[in-house]
């Protein structure tokens, strides 16, 4: 007998659960920095985790080309719930792609492979979102920028050197990279505005 | 109830879906204008079709919304939209720009605070702040992507050299974030520095020009001028006849054919909030009188 592997359900209520969750990554992009809650819950293919398979339910179709790490892209399961789900594209060239989804935050491609956007066109260019250990613990990282009341600090285990690479970010301007992060139904935004001001242990 | 016939807010998922991305985008890329596949709304250009469908692309079940039209609850354009949503979204309404979460403005910003669990979604209808100077939208993109804003400093200073003094009034240009110049839609100069560090996110949608912006919270936003001709706000030099308000926006109203006028706070829920409390101007009705209106 040959058992199929069901593949993980999207939200049950489509209309409403991606409201909400755009309304999450909408004050996590506005207010870099904050953690924000994604009330959502769909089913996961590993590795994805809750917080970013909903994203990927309210903001992927078939005009978003989604290029994976090698963790998400490390069994079909990730490609297939995409596609069954968002009719998203899946490609192999990060620089076309509108989203970027990483499994492994230590192995993120070289920020010059994604697409960065033209001075004229700044918006044709990819969100990042990266799944991390942890949102609420770990170094902190003070941040500024617009949508900052001051200072932000950050409790998070990301990459030492993430906030080095997106220095870019500073020197393109308006070009550069958007940056979700997330974590189980947590998530941050680290829009292209924010800078570093300090690194506390 | 919703109408059964639409979506939630009338929206179709897909169209929802890349508003939400353009605002995103928006945000992230403070006051650059972000092309987006606008749709036809069942409502005329010029009456909120753009701010009609940034607020179909964020609102939910829990929202409250409040909707203004030169500072009004009370007029068709505001009426209509926020049946508009009470029908196609089934949300709660308010006039109250304290106990909305997201208000839908042409034209004006509240005068009470905004705070940061708000949104505003402006209608605009030309977003490019330079087009009535260069009409090719090649050439503003290219001067958007350097930076180069000359431009308009030329035309204010134009005004200074005709008037004496800055004359834009309304739609006046404001850079964010020391970066891209602006148009705030037509709102008085007033309101300008309402934009500044304020606390609510501010969404911008232009219908017709397909065209979507925004400024997170407290973000910096300064109006142009010059040293030697600072922005200075405007508003009629007097209180308003209804409530005493000397700080508020004032709209001028004719009363009859041999000159007559009075002023009148442009935003409505102020006034009625501030006679609410007890203020009275010189025209108002005798406070026996009003409360046999019940």
């Amino acid at each position: 007998m040959v058992t199929v592997a069901e593949m993980p359900a999207g939200f049950a209520d489509k209309v409403l659960s991606a409201q909400s969750t755009f309304r999450s990554v909408m004050d996590a992009m506005a207010r870099p920095g904050s953690v924000q809650r994604i009330h959502a819950v769909p089913g996961t293919p590993a590795p994805m985790m809750r917080g970013t398979a909903a994203i990927a339910l309210t903001l992927f179709d078939h005009d978003t080309p989604v290029w994976l790490d090698k963790a998400m892209s490390a069994t079909a399961d990730v490609g297939k719930w995409l596609k069954f789900h968002t009719s998203a594209p899946v490609i192999a060239d990060s620089a076309a792609s509108a989203f970027a989804l990483v499994g492994n935050p230590h192995d993120i491609p070289p920020l010059d492979r994604l697409a960065l956007g033209s001075n004229e066109y700044p918006d044709r260019s990819t969100t990042l979102i990266m799944q991390v250990d942890s949102l609420h613990a770990g170094p902190a990282w003070e941040l500024i920028g617009p949508g900052i009341d001051g200072a932000a600090v950050l409790q998070a285990t990301v990459p030492a050197n993430l906030f080095d690479r997106l220095a870019i970010n500073a020197v393109l301007f308006p070009r550069g990279i958007d940056v979700v992060l997330v974590h189980d139904d947590a998530v941050v935004a680290i829009p292209r505005t924010t800078r570093l001001a300090a690194h506390g242990a | 109830m919703n109408a059964t016939a639409y979506n939630f807010a009338y929206l179709d998922e897909q169209t929802k879906r890349m508003i939400r991305r353009a605002i995103l985008k928006a945000i992230a890329i403070p006051g650059y204008q972000v092309p987006f596949a606008s749709r036809e709304m069942p409502m005329p250009y010029g009456w909120g079709t753009g701010g009609v469908q940034v607020t179909a692309a964020i609102l939910g079940p829990g929202d409250v919304l409040k909707v203004i039209d030169q500072g009004s609850d009370d007029t068709t354009n505001a009426i209509s939209i926020r049946k508009f949503f009470a029908r196609t979204a089934g949300v709660a309404t308010t006039t109250s720009t304290g106990e909305a979460t997201v208000i839908q403005t042409r034209h004006r910003i509240p005068e009470a605070p905004l705070h940061s669990g708000q949104v505003l979604v402006y209608q605009v209808p030309i977003p490019e702040p330079l087009r009535f100077l260069e009409p090719r939208e090649t050439e503003t993109r290219r001067m958007h992507a350097l930076g180069e804003y000359g431009l308009m400093h030329v035309k204010l200073y134009e005004d200074i050299a005709r008037f004496g003094h800055i004359a834009t009034s309304y739609a006046y240009p404001v850079k964010v974030n020391a970066r891209y110049v602006m148009d705030p839609s037509p709102t008085p100069k007033f309101d300008n520095p309402k934009m500044d560090d304020c606390p609510a996110l501010q969404l911008f949608g232009a219908g017709r020009e397909k065209r979507i912006y925004a400024i997170p919270p407290h973000t910096r936003v300064v109006s142009l001028d010059f040293e030697d001709h600072p922005f200075t706000r405007y508003r009629f030099d007097a209180p308003c006849a209804l409530c005493g308000a000397d700080d508020s926006y004032l709209d001028e109203i004719v009363t009859d054919d041999r000159g007559s006028r009075m002023f009148v706070c442009s935003d409505t829920d102020y006034c009625e909030g501030r006679q609410a409390a007890g203020h009275r101007g010189t025209e108002s009705a005798a406070p026996h009188k009003e409360s046999a209106h019940g």
